[in-house]
């Protein structure tokens, strides 16, 4: 792209009035007897204000807190011991000792229900932001460089994502025996492939931009373009993918536990919990050990997807205003 | 039409070369390498190396690719040494299994979600499109395993009106001769897909109602019926067969679910346990033929959409 100079008989001043930008600031405004209509706000801002007459997004927010508060302050006020097994209060049923009574090794299901909830946070939380740190980076970079880089990058995306993600992350599971660091990890490993196809794309058309082919014009570095130009503009589709991708390595997660191959004792997540509690299912009506992991899965991860959607309107409606 | 379809499908055969390097990098991935998997860890050092001479895993790892590629060009997936058959002959005796159950899991999903979809597109914004929104947000965030477990408990514990376990036959015939058995894993699937359809069917619908051939036909005087029904619904249907086309790692992993759950003994059940077993051939040659149904499941996809949507034209 060519360097744009001004016409010699144009002067300086008027390259500065509103055609040369297209926004007016404050003093040019004032300069001009422009009052601004309204005082004006942030994009998140405007963002949340939207979030915030969905009803149904607030209330999901208000999920996410409690889950929060409850498995992770919820351990301070009560305690319980989720180390050693305790023979003597088997399967016990719920009681004023043990609200949601215990499970086939005597561990205190509600407490379980804190502990396994701070993994299945955990690992859901930073599975996402590996994800789509990873997924947006390659994907902003793939997108902006283009040609034959571009299509050698989105193949090697598009290998992965033709590997049925679960088959992968299963294998990946038999190899490591993981922990929750190596879980997050190995769910990231296949997350960002779907978050690097999208933000591709939105690279695509970010990258004809002016003030990003003015990044150029200015001689600053492509990889200066990307991160400070071009992921910054395309943070709403970021932000929503890594809500639902929250949601979405949860359920992961509590598949790998409930095959057996996630999170392993005495450590747990909500998923193993339950494949502890189906063995039960059928010897007797063991219920606090089946629906309690069961619908803070569902809770949880409703909340999230409902919170993504929102964020989603959020972020149109931003830019169907403007 | 002819040229995008070569360079489609040139593009699924560079994926797929990719994916057969990602497939052997994850034989190696294991620590000490396949054949420790193979052996376990007691197996001492003169033994490993024996093995991985006869296999041929100390070789050059491009010489080995080349080898494993030559492999998969015959057919062969490889031989399942925990099991003491080939991985193909595996296949031959689960796969038919699994696909009656994706089979008549999708048939039953798309049943209900496609006019539900359509409908709640028609009430947009009623009670009843609020309520099955709701519906499709919990088929989206219950995990397959536990819907299909609450199934059993209810269905089959509680009540004994269905069987918990899934027809145990090994024959095709076997399975299907035993229907009722099939019932509460085939509701288990097509929960798991209805809320896809039922949800892309309702945007899809709401997209195409205020398109500007919509208008044109009720100018015309076509009734709502037929506007909604022959313009819009065939329309729309479009995104379905896409969809279709896409969703095949979805439907993998909801038949390795429910086949554990129900122990239904197809590739979903024979996968999870070569996963108990560390039978990485299994594996790998499962996952191999689960991603070239992908792959062709994709391309299948976008050949269908250019060929039912005249309006898309690919140079």
């Amino acid at each position: 792209m060519a360097m744009i100079t001004p016409p010699a008989d144009v002067p300086p001043e008027a390259l500065q009035g509103p055609d040369a930008g297209g926004v007016l600031t404050a003093t040019e405004a004032a300069k001009l007897g422009v009052e601004p209509t309204q005082k004006p706000r942030g994009m998140l801002r405007r963002s949340w204000e939207v979030f915030a007459e969905n009803k149904l997004a607030l209330a999901s927010l208000g999920i996410v807190l409690f889950m929060v508060l409850f498995t992770f302050v919820g351990p301070l006020i009560y305690h319980t011991n989720q180390v050693n097994t305790n023979l003597a209060t088997y399967l016990c049923k719920p009681s004023a000792k043990h609200l949601l009574g215990c499970n086939e090794v005597g561990y205190d299901e509600l407490g379980r229900l804190m502990v396994g909830g701070q993994t299945s946070l955990e690992v859901g939380v930073a599975a996402a932001v590996v994800a789509v740190m990873i997924g947006t980076l390659y994907g902003a970079i793939s997108g902006f460089i283009g040609g034959a880089v571009d299509s050698l990058m989105m193949r090697i995306v598009d290998a992965g994502l033709a590997i049925p993600y679960i088959m992968v992350i299963i294998i990946l599971s038999v190899i490591y025996h993981p922990n929750p660091a190596i879980m997050i990890l190995i769910i990231a490993a296949f997350y960002w492939l779907g978050v690097a196809r999208l933000v591709r794309g939105e690279t695509l058309t970010l990258r004809t931009r002016e003030y990003v082919q003015a990044v150029k014009v200015v001689g600053g570095s492509g990889l200066r373009a990307v991160i400070r130009h071009v992921v910054p503009n395309a943070i709403g589709t970021i932000i929503v993918q890594a809500t639902f991708a929250v949601a979405d390595s949860i359920l992961i997660l509590s598949g790998l536990g409930f095959l057996g191959l996630g999170i392993t004792a005495p450590a747990t997540d909500w998923g193993s919990m339950l494949s502890g509690g189906l063995t039960y299912l059928q010897g007797g009506n063991y219920w606090w050990l089946i629906y309690p992991p069961g619908i803070a899965i569902i809770l949880t991860c409703i909340a999230f997807n409902f919170i993504g959607d929102a964020l989603r309107d959020a972020f149109e409606t931003r830019l169907q205003r403007r | 039409m002819i040229g995008y379809l070569i360079r489609r499908i040139l593009q699924a055969i560079l994926v797929t070369f990719f994916v057969s390097v990602i497939t052997l990098l994850l034989v190696h991935l294991f620590p000490g390498g396949p054949i420790r998997a193979l052996l376990g860890p007691r197996a001492n050092a003169t033994e490993v190396a024996y093995y991985n001479h006869l296999y041929g895993y100390n070789k050059p790892i491009y010489v080995q690719y080349i080898k494993y590629v030559g492999q998969l060009l015959h057919g062969n997936l490889g031989y399942s040494v925990k099991l003491n058959q080939t991985v193909t002959s595996e296949i031959a005796s689960d796969l038919p299994k699994t696909v009656v159950l994706v089979f008549l899991g999708t048939a039953v999903s798309l049943i209900f979600g496609i006019p539900l979809g359509v409908y709640q597109a028609v009430k947009r914004y009623t009670v009843t499109d609020y309520v099955l929104t709701g519906v499709s947000f919990l088929g989206y965030a219950t995990p397959t395993f536990f819907f299909a477990l609450l199934l059993v408990e209810w269905f089959a514990v509680d009540t004994h009106l269905f069987p918990a376990f899934a027809p145990q036959g090994t024959t095709i015939g076997a399975v299907l001769s035993d229907p009722q058995a099939l019932v509460l894993p085939v509701i288990a699937y097509a929960f798991l897909l209805y809320a896809l359809w039922s949800r892309y069917m309702r945007s899809s619908v709401m997209d195409n109602l205020v398109q500007d051939y919509v208008r044109t036909a009720r100018a015309k005087g076509a009734s709502e019926r037929r506007v909604l029904w022959v313009h819009v619904f065939r329309n729309s249907l479009i995104s379905i067969v896409t969809l279709l086309g896409l969703s095949l790692p979805t439907l993998v992993a909801g038949a390795i679910f429910i086949e554990v759950v129900f122990n239904y003994p197809g590739m979903g059940l024979a996968f999870f346990q070569a996963a108990q077993n560390v039978d990485l051939q299994t594996l790998l040659g499962f996952t191999l033929l689960g991603t070239a149904a992908t792959i062709i499941g994709n391309l299948l996809a976008d050949v269908g959409y250019a060929v039912l949507d005249p309006r898309v034209r690919y140079s």
